[in-house]
């Protein structure tokens, strides 16, 4: 199995110094965007465990509250369906569309969606997708996946979209207004809404009490989206469903502040019935989620996909979202890639220095610098770890061993300092490729502490 | 007279004996007893944070053979004693790991905690502007510092409570408080990306003017000085223990 090599993907992203510091400072200033917006709420850490509190009690009781948002959805006139996997809910969809005889869709931002690769299944049916986030809509158009999931295009810049628009809207060339070229997306999206048969949007929080579902979105287009075709069809993990409206609100409040530093996202859409002769279906998705409740990285489930620990993630901010090969990226994301495929994700929980920077930020206060640690251990089962498993092996034996630890450090000390450069500093030496190595010291502590002892 | 048990990480041994000779100097001018148990090695961490926990179950078990008498035990490196308080939990009895857990403590932890920033005695004044680097271990898993990101009331600074007890000190915190992208063998296996982070941290240090880097982890320290090194910038890098022990000059 071919194994992500993220250390790669880093290094290339890396090669662009003007772009990847750019990259860099853009996040930073969104993390501190969160930051101030955290701090203008007193009661910040108390919310992060009202939070944590409600989701960690709602996956306790998933079965509980699942059926309760089923039954109560049904209550409504909402159609509820139920996927095991990507397979089923792209089935599903598919079929919904077919029966409604819907050739245009406008999807609103699911990162569930591109998990399951709806985009791509409806397109080969040959239905046009349109997604309607204007971030999402550019990376659309250029081909790609989003590199964040608050943030979907944030690694491109504004001359790349202008390039983009100009191909695909036909906008002037060399205009890369940011004005300019959202108006542009606007006039291009509206004449999509108009035209479209069906919406797809994905769902923040599902009411469990209510049987509604909550979709929140900073440019209205999942409103707008929904507002003329007579079919809505919302996507939903599993873990999605929270109790009641209540419980919304500390969700809601944290939600925006750490994603963006807003005190709230400008639009939180409520669905609570099909609108008159129109049809309302929730798709409930499982796709690895249940496997996850039962394993050791349950607590990954609670998190609400705010984005805040990529931004505040020194790796990711480094290295981009693209270079984890992952629908979602950065600290939760390489945890839920490395449990649902070790092998393939070997690398992700070694992409972090366990700072734990993401365990502050986290408004569900998920540990995700232990995670990713726990993560470590299957990862280090994986073939792409054979090399890096024996020598640390070798290491281990001996630092068990002082006396034969000390005497490889002797001669080290011996040799090293004498070593021609090119025998210390060559493609093997990766440590010395950017940074010159540090010598042993004429003498170690060992032997000044006896020496001290003999006076 | 209390009796500590000096744990002297493996590198610093080899590699940086003045951190660790100026650590026993300051514990025993407060007047500890500190005793160094020759036979030490490695707390294990490299092991831990590879996933190979059962490979470091056996140095686990030296260290409480080695230290589990003593009043104290005290590192001048977080990294090491954050990996001893909360790692030690995955291969140890759980009662043993949490009474070790208990004693051990970070160098600059102890003197704030234990000794107390009054009765610090540090007659070496260090008359320089001094950039300090909180690793990250130090900062969010021992709470030496207060992370940029939380808003816990009464959080530590630890650190820089008692670095600036020196007489003469500038302390200059950076701009940004994250990681400088060592990470054990992160350093090797993200090259690229360690040796960003780290150019990152050192121009940020850079732009406030500061003549010298210190911190609390010689291994941060090392790795951003080889990186100062290669680049021609003329920083110098000193453990935090030798400003204190008059081992910085
Ligand atoms: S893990 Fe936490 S910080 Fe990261 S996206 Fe999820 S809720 Fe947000």
């Amino acid at each position: 199995m071919a194994c992500v090599d993220h250390a790669g993907n880093a290094a290339a992203f890396l090669k662009d110094k003007a772009q990847a510091r750019w990259h860099d400072e853009a996040l930073w200033y969104v993390r501190k965007k969160r930051d101030a917006a955290a701090a203008s709420v007193p009661e910040w850490e108390e919310l992060r465990r009202a939070a944590e509190a409600v989701k960690e009690h709602t996956l306790a009781h998933l079965g509980h509250y699942l059926t309760l948002f089923e039954s109560q959805a049904r209550a409504n006139g909402i159609e509820v369906y139920w996927a095991e996997n990507g397979q089923e809910l792209n089935d599903i969809v598919a079929g919904l569309l077919r029966e409604h005889g819907a050739k245009r869709v406008v999807k609103s931002k699911s990162m569930l969606t591109e998990e399951c690769g709806l985009n791509a299944y409806l397109q080969q049916r040959g239905i046009e997708v349109t997604d309607t986030d204007l971030g999402e809509r550019i990376v659309q158009l250029a081909g790609q996946h989003p590199s964040h999931i608050v943030l979907p295009a944030i690694h491109m810049r504004k001359r790349e979209v202008a390039a983009l628009f100009s191909e695909h809207l036909g906008t002037e060339r060399d205009n890369d207004d940011p004005l300019y070229l959202t108006r542009a997306a606007r006039a291009h999206l509206r004449q999509k809404f108009l035209e479209a048969d069906a919406a797809i949007t994905g769902v923040n929080f599902a009411l469990a009490e209510e049987g509604g579902v909550v979709v929140c979105t900073n440019e209205g287009n999942a409103d707008l989206g929904t507002a003329l075709p007579g079919l809505h069809i919302a996507c939903m993990g599993l873990e999605k469903v929270v109790p009641d409206a209540r419980a919304l609100g500390v969700l809601t409040r944290l939600l925006a502040r750490s994603a963006t530093g807003q005190a709230i996202t400008t639009y939180t859409s409520h669905f609570l019935r099909p609108k008159p002769g129109g049809r309302l279906c929730v798709v409930i998705v499982d796709n690895g989620r249940s496997g996850l409740l039962q394993s050791g990285q349950k607590k990954v489930l609670t998190c609400i996909r705010c984005g805040a620990c990529m931004n505040s993630c020194p790796v990711y901010r480094r290295s981009g979202g693209h270079s984890y090969e992952t629908t979602v990226p950065g600290p939760i994301g390489s945890v839920l890639a490395a449990a649902k495929e070790p092998g393939r994700f070997a690398s992700l929980p070694f992409a972090c220095t366990l700072c734990a920077s993401c365990d502050h930020v986290c408004p569900e206060r998920i540990d995700l610098h232990d995670r990713l640690f726990a993560a470590r251990r299957v990862a280090m089962e994986s073939t792409c770890f054979g090399g890096k498993r024996r020598s640390l092996r070798l290491a281990a034996v001996l630092l068990r061993h002082p006396r034969l630890y000390r005497f490889v450090m002797a001669a080290a000390r011996a040799v090293l300092p004498k070593l021609p450069r090119n025998w210390l500093y060559n493609r093997h030496n990766l440590w010395g490729l950017e940074r010159e190595v540090p010598m042993p010291a004429k003498k170690p502590f060992r032997q000044m502490m006896r020496e001290r002892k003999r006076g | 007279m209390k009796r500590i048990g000096l744990f002297v990480p493996c590198y610093i041994d080899d590699f940086y004996p003045e951190a660790a000779l100026s650590t026993l100097e300051i514990l025993e001018a407060h007047g500890f007893d500190v005793a160094y148990p020759e036979n030490q090695s490695c707390c294990g961490q490299p092991l831990f944070n590879n996933g190979l926990p059962e490979d470091a179950r056996l140095l686990a078990e030296r260290f409480v053979k080695l230290f589990g008498a003593f009043d104290y035990v005290v590192a001048p490196s977080s990294s090491c004693i954050a990996t001893v308080k909360y790692r030690y939990r995955e291969v140890l009895p759980q009662k043993e790991a949490e009474a070790l857990g208990k004693r051990v403590y970070e160098l600059f932890e102890f003197l704030h905690d234990v000794v107390g920033v009054e009765r610090l005695r540090l007659p070496h004044p260090f008359p320089h502007r001094v950039g300090l680097h909180q690793s990250c271990h130090g900062l969010r898993e021992l709470g030496l510092g207060c992370p940029s990101e939380t808003f816990v009331k009464g959080c530590g600074d630890k650190v820089r409570r008692v670095l600036e007890k020196v007489e003469g000190i500038d302390v200059v915190m950076p701009s940004r408080d994250e990681c400088c992208g060592f990470g054990g063998t992160f350093s090797v296996q993200e090259h690229a990306l360690s040796a960003r982070m780290g150019r990152d941290r050192i121009a940020d240090h850079t732009a406030n003017g500061v003549e010298v880097i210190t911190g609390v982890d010689m291994s941060c320290l090392m790795h951003m000085q080889g990186l100062a090194k290669r680049d021609g910038i003329p920083l110098r890098f000193v453990h935090a223990a030798q400003i204190l022990a008059g081992r910085a000059e």
